[in-house]
Order: structure tokens, then sequence, then C-alpha cells
């Protein structure tokens, strides 16, 4: 295999990492506004996130430091381009994680009540912005001769873009309470899967819509099998779900969100970023990458590491396996 | 204004105050570890509750760091695309290797540490914050070895073809000499910064009688011991970083001094009043030979002025202007020398006060424990501020002038946008963080709770948000 294709492998396998785990952190976010009643509930929800989210959230770090190695021109392009939607995705991030963080640091209502709205907006707003970001680069947005963006910021907001933000956003919220209803006890269990539940027919609607407009555009049998396999991860999630498997339920989101960004780069390849004025100025795996000298040292790094990475990982996740409830909250 | 010169207050904004808890994170991780260590060892729990106690104050300012850090990755490529098209072939694996090998250990292990206190063996624990500790610290060399790059450029070969510098070898890159004397004087100062601080807020307790069991007279110890050895480690290394500055970036130590010829041996000067150019000189202090040394080792080694280089580099790269700004150099230069002085004088002023159970009563002694957080904290900004303008008007030293590096397709209006949007945030968020801090500051040492039982299904979580 080309050292581009596998890079171009591994950028997907960041972003599946990063959309898998942090999307569920964005779940829970966004349920801190509708599911939880009361201060004790929503420090219940904080917590099945509390030990894991910010090593979710290095999955981004790396995903954009692993862009800028192995494909200089696709990090400068995208990042100079998409201007201020990364703003505002900055800012979320940054609200969010303080939020998080120093929420229960005051005892005060008013002060956790900023906090919570903090957390809602700062888990909302990416949630829809990524998938906004991701459907415009398979999409193609305006980028010239120079490989430069030429467009604006309402070029990015048409229907497929909008779409695309909308399922990244429903979809989060649904992973989001099948993960609380996975790691919680009590009452709040019942009450997160039933509310994913009702979500879900939203997300799955709008999920079917946009699977089926990306493998129509695309055209090709390998994104229209994945597309569908998506929708079947996604109903098997539903269906377990319905039966009150958690795990299999939580399992079910996340392989739809992974094979969702799977399907993405698939129809994406072996361009990396369309250009919307002329096909032969997209950015592509080849035009775009580093040396292979530079590829070659960094495959070694990432083959090297990234399984000792998921290990310790996997191994906090089992640490902290134990379900909560309203009772597991101190003081 | 220009894209250019918003672009750089942005840089230079949110670099400074993302660099305010970069530091403490680094140095304190360590201390904690230490004090946990003491307490594993000894089961003395005095140090469990100061362990509890930092580590609270560590995490305020974790999240602060981790807040402000996303910001630093895309900044590169939102408001200086064309610098990261020139470099990502060489600066991008540091960077993506620094997120692989180093935050990712942070930020797990720390996530272990901080919820896993009933969760996890002691032993098991405790090396989870020194694994995150040593990921700090890992995080600190290869985001260094990236900067290395851009003041001295090793291991490349410029493509002309693609318009840009290509890595031929990343173990030169990984060895710069830049590197190799800039990593130690940076860790040293991260230490001054957390030594300092455990120092400060120990004494400020012992001074308000709130420390009923030499709980913080301890870590007074701890923290100003640090804090001075770490000084001394700082100068040397800081000494090593001068011969290599004066070898590869002359007109970085000639800015430094405000030197404007060739001297040989070259004075050092401590002070000027009136302009740096001697055009209204009305005051000047200076120490024969010691800029010589300091610079090349000998007393009577040669330093080359700003006229000189100028006109070397002319000679070089074309017309132009390759001196940085020299106010800025010079005394962002002396007051990193005096602010990091003061915070070891300090240290060891502190030290003789609290000698053999002593209580120190003076109003200054109270004023000087309050300011001494804070003096290797700006003298950590100082010393980047002058080690970045110093590099101007290039971001990669002979290779990139900053203004070519600079977003070609972003207005104005967004990159304005973004500077007041982050300014603005940053504002609020620091007063959110230094009331937070003194809130747990005087708060003092945590009573511990009863240990629960493992195995107890609905036991409380021993650490929730």
């Amino acid at each position: 295999m080309e050292l581009t294709t596998f890079w171009f492998i591994l950028i997907a396998v960041l972003w599946i990492g990063y959309l898998v785990l942090e999307g569920f952190d964005f779940g829970v976010g966004m349920l801190m506004a509708v599911l939880a009643n009361d201060d004790r509930e929503r420090r219940v929800l904080l917590n099945t996130i509390g030990p894991v989210w910010d090593a979710n959230e290095v999955w981004l770090i790396v995903a954009g430091g692993a862009t800028f190695a192995a494909f200089p021109e696709w990090y400068a392009t995208l990042f100079s381009g998409f201007y201020l939607p990364l703003l505002l995705i900055l800012v979320a991030l940054i609200v969010r994680i303080i939020g998080i963080e120093f929420r229960s640091k005051r005892p005060d209502a008013s002060w956790r009540r900023r906090c919570d709205a903090a957390i809602v907006f700062g888990s909302a707003l990416p949630a829809l912005l990524w998938g906004v970001a991701l459907a415009n680069i398979v999409r193609g947005v305006p980028i010239d001769a120079d490989k430069e963006y030429v467009g604006g910021l309402f070029d990015l907001l048409n229907p497929y873009g909008l779409l695309g933000g909308l399922v990244t956003l429903s979809l989060f919220f649904v992973h989001g309470a099948f993960f609380v209803g996975l790691k919680t006890v009590g009452e709040i269990r019942e009450r997160a899967i039933s509310l994913g539940l009702g979500a879900g027919v939203v997300a799955g609607a709008l999920l079917t819509l946009f699977v089926v407009w990306t493998a129509g555009r695309d055209g090709s049998i390998a994104v229209w099998i994945l597309g569908l396999l998506v929708l079947a991860a996604f109903a098997l999630g539903m269906t377990n779900a319905v039966g009150r498997r958690d795990g299999w339920a939580f399992g079910g989101t996340a392989v739809a969100i992974g094979l969702l960004v799977v399907t993405l780069f698939a129809a994406l390849f072996p361009d990396v970023m369309v250009s919307s004025l002329d096909p032969a100025w997209s950015l592509t795996t080849t035009n775009a990458a580093s040396t292979s000298y530079t590829l070659t040292i960094m495959s070694w790094v990432a083959v090297a590491f990234t399984p000792i990475v998921l290990i310790y990982q996997t191994w906090s996740y089992w640490v902290f396996r134990r379900r909560i409830g309203v009772h597991h909250i101190p003081g | 204004m220009e894209v250019l010169e918003l672009a750089r207050w942005q840089f230079g904004i949110t670099t400074v105050y993302h660099f305010f808890f970069v530091p403490l994170t680094i140095g304190l991780s360590v201390l904690v570890a230490m004090m946990q260590t003491v307490w594993w060892r000894t089961g003395d729990e005095r140090w469990l509750r100061l362990t509890k106690f930092f580590g609270k104050l560590f995490l305020i300012n974790f999240a602060m760091g981790i807040a402000t850090g996303i910001v630093q990755e895309f900044q590169f490529g939102m408001n200086w695309s064309d610098y990261s098209r020139f470099v990502g072939d060489i600066f991008g694996a540091p960077l993506a290797i620094e997120g692989l090998l180093a935050f990712f250990l942070e930020s797990t292990f720390l996530g272990l540490w901080i919820f896993g206190w009933d969760r996890l063996k002691p032993g098991v624990h405790l090396a989870c914050i020194w694994i995150a500790a040593a990921g700090t610290v890992l995080s600190a060399y290869f985001i260094l070895a990236a900067n290395s790059f851009m003041q001295n450029p090793v291991g490349y070969t410029l493509n002309a073809e693609k318009g840009r510098a290509e890595l031929t070898d990343f173990g030169a890159v990984l060895t710069n000499k830049v590197l190799t004397v800039t990593f130690p004087h940076q860790i040293f100062g991260c230490f001054m910064v957390a030594g300092a601080f455990v120092a400060g807020v120990a004494l400020w307790h012992i001074m308000h009688r709130s420390d009923g069991d030499g709980a913080f007279r301890s870590a007074l110890r701890m923290g100003a011991v640090v804090l001075l050895v770490s000084g001394i480690g700082t100068i040397i290394s800081g000494d090593f970083q001068g011969k290599v500055m004066t070898e590869v970036q002359p007109m970085k130590m000639a800015a430094a001094e405000g030197l404007y010829d060739d001297a040989k041996p070259a004075p050092f000067s401590v002070l000027t009043i009136g302009t740096l150019d001697g055009t209204e000189e009305v005051f000047k202090l200076e120490v024969p030979k010691v800029l010589s040394f300091l610079g090349t080792g000998s007393f009577d080694g040669q330093v080359r002025g700003i006229d000189s280089l100028q006109d070397e580099y002319e000679q070089t790269y074309g017309p132009g202007d390759y001196s940085p700004n020299i106010p800025v150099t010079y005394w962002t230069f002396r007051l990193m020398i005096t602010t990091g002085g003061l915070a070891m004088a300090a240290g060891a002023l502190m030290l003789w006060a609290t000698r053999r159970g002593r209580t120190p009563r003076s109003r200054w002694m109270l004023r000087a424990a309050i300011v001494l957080p804070l003096l290797p904290m700006v003298a950590n900004s100082f010393g980047w501020i002058f080690t970045e303008m110093g590099r101007q008007p290039w971001v990669v030293f002979g290779l990139m002038p900053t203004a070519s590096g600079v977003s070609p397709s972003t207005s104005v209006a967004e990159v304005a946008t973004s500077l007041a949007t982050f300014t603005a945030l940053y504002g609020v968020l620091a007063v959110i963080e230094v009331r937070l801090l003194l809130r747990y500051v005087k708060a003092g040492l945590p009573e511990l709770e009863p240990p629960t039982d493992p195995d107890d299904a609905d036991a409380p979580l021993a650490f929730a948000y």
C-alpha cells in the first residue's frame, strides 16, 4: 500500500476514535439540559464521562497533528478555509472544558447553572459543526488553483452540509443517551434509554437521508454498502435499546458513527478536499502529502505507539466500568 | 491593521496566556507526585493532605491549560497556513508525536489519578501521577523540538519546486543544539514556577497560623529547595543557551544587549536609560567583558553587533531590516533575569526566616509570599517573548520571513474577530481561575475522609465532579 493511502486511513481512524468517543461526551453534555431533573442527577451525568472525557478529546489533537504532519496542504487549506466554524468550535470546547472542570468547585446554584449552560452549548455546537465540516469536505468547497479556500461562511451552510451537521448532532445525542444507559443505575437509566429511543427515530430518519444522499452523489458500490452498514448498525443499536441490552445498544451507535466516518472517507478518497470549482484543483492524498521520508518515520511511530495508547485507554475504561447512580454522588 | 499584525498579536496573546498554565502543570505534577510518594513511603498523613491540597490547585490550573491548548494547534493552520505548508513536512511530526506519546499519557493517567483513589491499589495509583508527570515533560521535549527548528533549522533540504522545506534527518531535528540547551532551561524554569508556587502558598498558611500540624512547613522547605536548585539549573543551562544563541542567532544576542557595533571584548549591559542605540543616552551601566564570556566562553571573545550583522544579512538575503524590535528584546531579556533572580532570593529568604521552627511576622514577608509564585511565571513569559521576538523578522530563521507565513485567504475581519473573541474570553477565564485558586488556597488542607470499601458497589465516589 502507498504510504499516503496508509496515512489517509490512519487519519480516518483518528477521526473514528475522536467522534465515537467524544461523540458520547457531547451527547452526555446535551443531556444535561433535558434528562437531569436536579443537581444530583446532573452530577451523575457529568461523572459518567468524568475520568475519560479529556483523553477522548486528545484524539482530536492527534488527528489535527497527524493531518499537519502527513498532509500539510490539507491542514493548511482546511484550517484557514473553515476559519469561523473552527473558531466557534474552539470557543465551544473551551467553555465546555471550564464548565465540566469547575462546575463542582463552587456550591452556589447560579454558578452551576452557568456551567451547565456552558456544557450544553459547548457540546451541542461542536456536535453540529463537525458534521457540517465533514460533509462539506466530501461535497466540495470553493478551492482555487493555489489550494486556497475562496468561499465564505455561507458556502458551508448548504443543504447537504447542514444535513450532515444535524446527523452528527442527533446521532451523538442518541449515542450519549445509550452511554448513560450503560453507565448508570436507577431511574435515570430508564429515562436515558427512553429519551435515546425517541430521539433515535429522528436521528435514524436524518441518517438514512444523509447516507442515501452521500452514496447517491458518489455512486460507487462500496459507498452504498458502507452506507447500508451504517444504517444496519444504527438499527441494531436501537433494537437492542428496546430490549434494554445497554452494551449492545451503545455498541450499535458506536459502530454506526465509526462506519459513517468510514463511508465519508471512502467517498472522499483519493481526494482529501474536493474543489467545487474545478476537480483538477482538489487536494489529493498525493498532492497534499509530506515526503515519504516523513511519512515513513511517522508510520513507525504510529505503529509502535497506537496499540499502547489503545491498551491503556481501554484499561482506564475498565477501571471505571462500574455504573453510578445518585447515591454515589458525595455531599 | 493588516492580517499579519493581527495574527501576530493573536499568537502572542494566546500563547503567552496558555503558557501561564503550562510550566505550573509540568512542575507541579512532579511535586505532587513527590508528595504522594513521601506519604506512600512513610504513611505520614500530612503528606497525603498536602497531596490532595496541591493536587486540587494543580487540577484547577491544568483545566485552564487544556482549555487554552487546542487553540495553539489550530491557529498554525488558521492564521499561518503558508507557514504550515512550508514547514509541515518537518514541524508537523513532533506535533503529532507530542499528541500521540505525551498528551494521551497525560490525560488518561491524570483521569485515573483524579478519579481512581478508591479504584486502584495505592502503588498503582501513585504510578498514575508519575506517568502523567512524565507525559508533561515529554510534551515539552517535542514541542521544543518543533520550536528549535524555527530558531535553528537543521535536518532539512529546500524543495524549490514545491516551495517548502523537507525533512532529511529526523535525528538532527530531535538533537538540534538549540533543543538540547532549551529543554533543560525550560524544565528547570517549570520547576522554579512550581517550587515558588508551593513555597509561597505554604508560607502564606504558616504566617496565617493555619498550619496546625506542620505540614505546610515541610511543603515550604520542599518548594523553596526545588526553587533554589532549579534556579541554579536555570542559570547554568541559560549560560549554555547564550553560547548557542551567539553562534546560531547572533542577531538575537546583539539585540538582547542593544549592541550595535562589533565588540571584542564585549561588555554586559546591566541597565540603560535613554534610547538603546546611543543617540540619547542618559545613563548606562555596563560590566566589562562579561558579554564576551556569556556569548563565547572567553572574556576576550568577539560578539557581533547589530549593524555589522545587518550588513551581512543584506548581502545574504537581499535588502531589508533584519534586526528585531530592540527595546522589546533588550528589556524582556533583563526582566527575565531579574524576576528569576528575585524569585531565588525570595526563596532563600523564606528558608532563612522559617529556620528551626521560626514563624516570620513581617508584613513584607507576607507580601513576598503572595508575589513569589508570580515571579518565575512572568520570568517564563519574558523569556519566551524574548526568544520569539528576538527571532524576528523570521518565522523560520533564515528560511521564511514571518510576513510570508500568514494565511493568504484569511481576511482582516476574520482574524480581528478571533483576536477579540479570544482576548475577551481569556480575560473572563482569568478572573474565574484566579478566584477559584484563591478560594482553594485559603481553604487550606482538606480533612481526610475514611477510605471506602473497594468492594462496596454502593459507596459514594471518592472524587466526583
